[in-house]
């Protein structure tokens, strides 16, 4: 095969980038053309302020679509290879706006900060969120900044591989059912704070609930769905092939190598835990805690609609366990995590040789070195030594590691009975609540011990590695 | 006549379906009593209940993918040997040459989508406050759903035998090695041994139990085909069985009182 020097082995843009990014725009174009009829329909109108006339709120969406248009067919019609580097691009490769995202997303820290910043504004802001217009524009936003982003070579190669391709529409599909619960839910919260108690709820799920046939009702909508489904399934296969690498050899690490993407959660946790927590103890906390769900909450109310009010804590506690510890990590997994498990921006190249220094450090170490150094010695033993003299070394070793994890386990508990979730406490009864506050201990051990990995470097609490004992 | 009216007037129509084409009310309600396939169903729901805005549909479009997966499932069975010679040629061979060769996308894309579906459920179920009473134990059972399915997709990841796959399975399968006190790498390993002799080795642990073998290999491939293909699907379709007969007998989907 004859390969042209001159060619671009990681090109930025190719012919067919920019026919696949049309067809998105002139999708995206499509939307917003019904949106803006919807609009128009509303018959709203906004005042210009420096020129003083009132216009339609929809002639705003009408220059955008025509934006939308343009550009669509700009990109669709743009098929000259030769001229593919005069393709007006609006991301510069290595431009401010690509290295300021990949300076923010490309750290565990900043990363985290954003998830978790990120679902408590959501919570907090969630009144103005409800609003359509403004969850229009934050869908219009998402695809273009995905569509923008799809110009760089680096970017395609995670989000467009096959297997991550789920994982992207997994995004929409989680921040759009997001966006409708809350939609909901805050109608509800406004009509219950107004009711008077008489009568059944007047939620939006009693308005219009009559009891109808399942036939014709049910089963024609089912029958469209799964023939949904089924085109969805086909096309989806027509247009990306599973994928098949080269055959399985023992020999040939791949790096990184990835377990799949719905474990990558787990993966992610090996980072900061050792494996027989985070792929064993940590996996049976969270189904056992899914399964006791049902047991520990004690709040009737809430059942049968949407709700926040009524229900804040156990709302806010799952949505920062499935958004914030579980789908976030997913995403960090799949689309930041490079070789050797080392994080990488967006558009950054995956470099094997990407160093990142790892000066991590044991409990023990912080506290008979570097805090009580001048007072302590390090417990140690000799490998002739008895057995009982090594293994009370060891626990003498480790005692400031096993008493944080002991006040966090067994002090915690109580101390939180008496404080901050005493009505808990009375309303849940001795068994229930401690079932419920190990839970939620075991919880927000993740974001603890990686706040613990980012401010002290701390690699264990508990370090014990004759035993494979490791906190 | 027409032969539409001919067919449905036929001993044999009538043999299957036992009563009138459903175009009124009593025969929409009998249609529900007497199809076994509907059966499954209340005669009439309230309005709500089945409002696309409230379920999402993520229940019944999980159920439909494991079908999908079931049906897609058996063709592929009927091409592919779970072998280190031929477990990677076949796949292979479905990509390049196979007609119908697009089953292993659909089976792939269902697979991927089912996990995204049943997580998606799940978020709605909780959503709605529906796991209370007295959904409960109903709760329980999804989660073990749960659980199967991602199980399931584990256990077909390993099939195609190329790079992606054994690796994907290896760090995987890798944590339960570290299981405590039963995998070899795992604390308290050393508790079981006999006379100073461990029991819990690279070739006794949980890590073995789940591989058949001290790595991924073609006892591995074996197990995770059987798991994959027999096991793993008929405890799921029992559990779907018990989660659509719950639902029924716990009053049906969740309401507002
Ligand atoms: C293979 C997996 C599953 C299948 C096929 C399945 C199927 C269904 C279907 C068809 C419904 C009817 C309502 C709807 O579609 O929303 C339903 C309801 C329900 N599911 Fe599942 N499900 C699965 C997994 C789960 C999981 C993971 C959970 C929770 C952890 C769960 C808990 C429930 C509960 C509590 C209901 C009753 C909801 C209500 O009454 O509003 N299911 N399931």
């Amino acid at each position: 095969m004859n390969v042209d020097p001159f060619i671009d082995p990681h090109p930025n843009l190719t012919p067919a980038v920019l026919q696949g990014l049309g067809w998105l725009y002139l999708v995206l174009c499509a939307m917003n053309l019904w949106w803006t009829i919807r609009v128009y329909r509303e018959d709203k109108h906004v005042m210009v302020p420096v020129l003083n006339i009132e216009l339609p709120r929809a002639t705003f969406w009408a220059l955008y679509t025509s934006a939308l248009m343009i550009v669509g067919f700009m990109h669709v019609s743009w098929t000259n290879e030769d001229y593919i580097d005069r393709f007006p691009l609006v991301l510069e490769p290595g431009g401010p706006f690509q290295t300021t995202i990949d300076f923010v997303v490309a750290n565990p820290v900043t990363y985290f900060v954003i998830s978790i910043t990120g679902t408590i504004a959501v919570l907090l802001f969630r009144k103005f969120l409800v609003k359509p217009t403004v969850g229009w524009i934050l869908l219009n936003a998402a695809v273009l900044f995905q569509a923008l982003s799809m110009t760089d070579y680096d970017f395609r190669q995670i989000v467009g591989k096959p297997d991550n391709v789920p994982i992207v529409a997994l995004l929409y599909l989680v921040g759009g059912f997001t966006w409708l619960y809350f939609y909901k839910a805050v109608e509800n919260d406004r009509r219950l704070a107004e009711w008077d108690g008489e009568g059944p709820v007047p939620v939006l799920e009693n308005d219009e609930n009559e009891k109808v046939l399942v036939w014709p009702d049910l089963v024609y909508s089912e029958l469209i769905c799964m023939i949904a489904i089924t085109t969805l399934l086909i096309v989806w296969g027509i247009v990306l092939e599973a994928p098949l690498e080269e055959p399985a050899s023992s020999a040939k690490t791949p790096n990184p190598s990835k377990a799949p993407w719905y474990f990558l959660g787990l993966q992610e946790m090996l980072v900061y835990y050792d494996p027989w927590l985070a792929g064993v103890v940590f996996p049976t906390m969270i189904l056992g805690g899914l399964m006791a769900i049902p047991y520990i909450d004690f709040n009737r109310i809430g059942n049968g609609y949407y709700v926040f009010r009524q229900r804040a804590f156990s709302i806010i506690t799952f949505l920062v366990g499935f958004i914030t510890l579980w789908v976030a990590m997913i995403i960090l997994g799949t689309f930041l995590r490079g070789p050797n498990w080392n994080i990488f921006g967006i558009y950054e190249y995956w470099d094997v040789h990407k160093l990142e220094a790892l000066n991590n450090v044991m409990l023990s170490e912080l506290f008979y070195l570097d805090w009580f150094g001048q007072f302590l010695d390090m417990p140690s033993y000799g490998n002739d030594d008895p057995l009982g003299k090594q293994v009370s070394m060891i626990l003498l070793r480790e005692l400031p590691g096993f008493a944080v994890i002991g006040i966090y386990f067994v002090a915690l508990p109580p101390l939180l009975a008496m404080t901050c979730l005493r009505t808990f406490y009375q309303r849940m009864g001795y068994l229930r609540f401690m079932v419920f506050t190990q839970l939620l201990l075991w919880m927000a051990a993740l974001p603890l011990k990686m706040v613990l990995r980012w401010a002290l470097n701390l690699k264990y609490l508990v370090n014990i590695p004759e035993y494979f004992f490791n906190i | 006549m027409s032969v539409g009216d001919y067919i449905r007037g036929s001993q044999i129509w009538k043999s299957i379906f036992r009563h009138p084409a459903p175009y009124d009310r009593r025969n929409r309600v009998v249609v529900m009593l007497t199809n076994f396939f509907l059966h499954l169903h209340p005669v009439s729901v309230k309005q709500q209940g089945i409002a696309l805005s409230y379920t999402w549909c993520m229940g019944g479009i999980t159920f439909f993918l494991f079908l999908v997966e079931a049906i897609t499932g058996v063709l592929l069975m009927f091409y592919y040997r779970p072998t280190l010679e031929w477990a990677y040629q076949d796949i292979l061979a479905l990509r390049d040459v196979t007609t119908l060769g697009i089953m292993r996308e659909i089976h792939r894309w269902g697979a991927h989508a089912m996990v995204i579906t049943v997580w998606l459920h799940m978020y709605r179920v909780f959503l709605t406050g529906s796991y209370k009473p007295p959904r409960e134990f109903n709760w329980v059972v999804g989660v073990l759903l749960l659980v199967l399915t991602l199980l399931l997709s584990f256990t077909g990841y390993l099939l195609p035998w190329d790079q992606l796959a054994i690796w994907a399975i290896t760090v995987g399968s890798n944590m339960a090695r570290a299981t405590p006190v039963l995998g070899h790498e795992g604390p308290g390993f050393q508790l079981l041994n006999l006379g100073g002799y461990d029991l819990i080795t690279s070739g006794s642990d949980a890590r073995f139990l789940l591989l058949g073998s001290r790595f991924v290999g073609e006892e591995t491939l074996n197990r995770f085909y059987i798991l994959h293909c027999v096991a793993i699907p008929l405890a799921a379709a029992g559990l779907i069985a018990i989660h659509f007969w719950r639902i029924r007998k716990d009053g049906g989907i969740s309401q507002p009182l």
